[in-house]
């Protein structure tokens, strides 16, 4: 294959550098999407509002204006009156580049120059944003002078952002709540059908091949379908005991049965691909069904255990629909997904906290993804007929 | 501390399960006819303690609430009274049901068209050049995010400031760029529902391409060597010798895409939730279920519809599966 495409593309060096161009573009322009909140969660959120992304890179002019500081605050000196201070708070967070006393013309004069405000008075505002107001009659009134400058603001990189949305925008929170949702939820269900799938693939007993059907058939059916009965059930247990009807435990099950049709679809159609002479030897020498399948099967299946549990993985930390109808939504029980949801109700237009949020989110997914892809794909290739 | 206790249960039953069967009736340790007694009864009862707790889940979690949702769907509001089938009439008389039915019939025509020939360029492209891997990944990657991530990633880039300001989100950006004005994207009734595919397309396509480009190295080399020795161009060797042989793998994909469409949720509620005339028939059902006290009948009956629409194509799915050897 190599070679035979190496031919067909090789024909001229131009298709060869079409290929090559047409992949960068196509790689760019679905990685693109992803920078742009990774570089947007690590920016000042200052700058976030002020300047795209893909520009944050270099510095951005912007106009501004600031108050300088009242009358009361002057003192006298050689018999005249001095206003001193600084635009930036902090100092330093900014480079002047020019200013001016009307807002037409915030430009005027270049950062450092004396420039004349009135008789007898004048304002120098130098480039590190310190200024000083000097007049020949004492100020009166506490207003300051507005003044007007375009500032040169470097690029600033902070984790600023990662601090505030995980100790004070409760994602930390729910990022703990995801774990407890998405641990048991991938191992319960792989548990439960590696034992079914065993048993459907290498035991003999009445009905195995209608629970086989059976299996197949509920792969079908979409989650839908079941969410209004289950929520009904959750509430009539949780009525009749008097416990919250919204658990852990409920959400951890409600996961399991979705996932359980496909992974004992995955795990028997790979387990009755095992060697059946393996199972027999082990027989012969006395070796019980729990014992075979713990210490021959289990082991032997490692690689479609670990597909399935990627993808389960993957799956129920992703999910919002499930979680949604489960779990509450007190911030003991809100998941990532769902505190994303909410954050982009109620955070609508805070780029700061929704970028990092979302990156926060997905950068799990991501680990697991790059570390685990082989099986992810192996996963994947078995699974394209899963209903979920 | 919480999970410990589940997935611990989860263990514990199993293994003494196990070891209850074992102390009842022993196979070791007694006299021969008992012996062969014991392990007539152990091979009876085994299956089903292996069988037993996923059984048991999926009749709770996926056999009962099929049926209850069917009949939930001929009920009313509260889930008591039969009304027939008031409540598919309703649905069908509904704007915004019909809405809903529309928008999701336009997003089966385009996203799971655009994702299969999406990825069968780039897998047809990509192996041909030797960092394809590194492209594949890259591309693959947004399959790994959540729709809720991925809403947030897009409605970023359609984010909207008013004319003349600086955008901050890209398309505006471009648009501005090029010297158009800026659009609030999202809200555009119709056009909207396009901007939200984009996103569905952008996550699925990296599947597509992963099926397509597996089932591409499948093809026998010899096919390929003797077509260029016949002369044909590549345009030729794509469209009569790799698309037929893979024929039966886009089906696949589509198929699958069509399925993952026609539930499609997350992203309509966190974009619009069904504003600006984008909703679909998930995020509608999803409303009937809470909003206002809910109302499951109506809710049900929408669940049906999906259903009746996904099992066709599910069920030919899976006959292809099985007919390739998954079963």
């Amino acid at each position: 294959m190599a070679q035979a495409s190496g031919n067909s593309a090789g024909k001229s060096g131009f298709g060869k550098y079409a290929v090559h161009i047409a992949v960068i573009l196509i790689v760019l322009l679905w990685s693109l999407p992803t920078i742009g909140i990774l570089v947007t969660s690590l920016r000042d959120k200052n700058q976030i509002v002020t300047s795209g992304w893909w520009s944050s890179f270099s510095s951005s002019t912007q106009t501004g204006q600031a108050r300088l500081a009242g009358g009361d605050k002057s003192v006298e000196k050689d018999g005249k009156f001095v206003i001193e201070g600084n635009i930036f708070d902090p100092a330093g967070s900014g480079s002047i580049d020019a200013f001016g006393i009307k807002s037409d013309a915030p430009g005027e004069f270049p950062a450092g120059t004396v420039a004349s405000s009135g008789p007898g008075e004048t304002i120098q505002i130098n480039a590190d944003g310190s200024y000083a107001q000097i007049s020949d009659t004492a100020f009166s009134g506490s207003r300051g002078q507005r003044v007007f400058y375009q500032a040169v603001t470097p690029p600033r990189f902070t984790t600023e952002n990662y601090r505030t949305v995980l100790f004070s925008e409760g994602i930390g929170r729910s990022f703990l709540n995801s774990l407890t949702v998405t641990i048991p939820a991938t191992i319960i269900p792989i548990m439960i059908a590696a034992f079914a799938a065993y048993a459907l693939a290498w035991m003999r007993f009445p009905g195995r091949a209608l629970l086989i059907a059976v299996v197949i058939g509920l792969l079908v059916v979409p989650l839908q379908m079941t969410l209004i009965p289950l929520l009904e059930m959750y509430n009539g247990i949780g009525n009749l005991f008097g416990v919250p009807s919204k658990t852990y435990l409920g959400i951890w099950l409600a996961h399991t049965g979705f996932g359980l049709p496909f992974a004992i679809y995955l795990l028997r159609s790979y387990m009755a691909g095992l060697p059946r002479e393996l199972m027999e030897s082990a027989r012969i020498d006395g070796a019980s069904d729990f014992e075979i399948f713990m210490k021959i099967v289990l082991p032997l299946s490692f690689p479609v255990l670990a597909s399935f549990a990627i993808f389960q993985f993957l799956w129920v930390w992703n999910d919002l629909l499930v979680a949604m109808v489960f779990l509450g939504s007190g911030s003991d029980q809100l998941v990532l997904t769902g505190k994303l949801n909410a954050l982009l109700g109620s955070r609508g237009g805070d780029w700061e906290i929704l970028t990092t949020s979302a990156f926060v989110t997905i950068i799990v997914p991501l680990i697991v993804f790059f570390s685990l892809q082989r099986y992810f794909v192996r996963g994947l290739l078995a699974g394209s007929v899963k209903g979920g | 501390m919480v999970i410990i206790v589940g997935v611990g249960g989860c263990v514990a039953y199993f293994w003494l399960a196990n070891k209850a069967v074992d102390i009842v009736f022993p196979a070791r340790g007694v006299s021969g006819s008992t012996a062969v007694e014991n392990l007539r009864r152990q091979g009876l009862i085994r299956p089903w303690l292996f069988i037993g707790p996923a059984l048991l889940i999926l009749t709770f979690y996926l056999i009962y609430p099929v049926v209850a949702t069917v009949i939930t769907s001929f009920q009313d509001k509260n889930g008591e009274g039969f009304v027939g089938f008031a409540n598919y009439q309703w649905a069908f008389s509904d704007p915004q049901f019909r809405n809903s039915i529309f928008n999701n019939l336009l997003w089966l025509l385009v996203v799971p068209a655009a994702c299969t020939f999406f990825g069968l360029v780039i897998a047809v492209l990509t192996d041909k050049i030797w960092w394809g891997t590194i492209a594949k990944s890259l591309i693959f990657l947004p399959l790994a995010i959540s729709f809720v991530g991925a809403s947030v990633i897009w409605k970023f880039i359609y984010e909207y400031r008013g004319e003349g300001q600086v955008q901050i989100g890209l398309l505006n950006a471009i648009v501005q760029w090029f010297g158009g004005a800026p659009q609030v994207w999202i809200s555009m009734p119709f056009w909207n529902n396009f901007f939200l595919m984009i996103i569905l397309i952008w996550i699925q396509t990296g599947f597509a391409m992963v099926i397509l480009s597996s089932a591409l190295r499948g093809i026998p080399e010899e096919t390929l060597e003797a077509a260029t020795i016949d002369g044909a161009t590549p345009f030729q060797q794509f469209w009569k010798i790799m698309i037929p042989q893979i024929w039966g793998t886009i089906m696949v994909v589509w198929t699958t895409i069509t399925i993952l469409v026609l539930k499609v949720f997350d992203i309509v509620l966190t974009m619009t939730n069904g504003q600006w005339n984008s909703q679909v028939l998930a995020n509608l059902m999803f409303d009937w279920m809470f909003r206002g006290g809910g109302d499951f009948g109506k809710g049900a009956a929408i669940a049906v519809i999906i259903m009746l629409a996904v099992l066709p194509i599910m069920i030919w799915n899976i006959r292809q599966a099985r007919k390739e050897g998954g079963l």
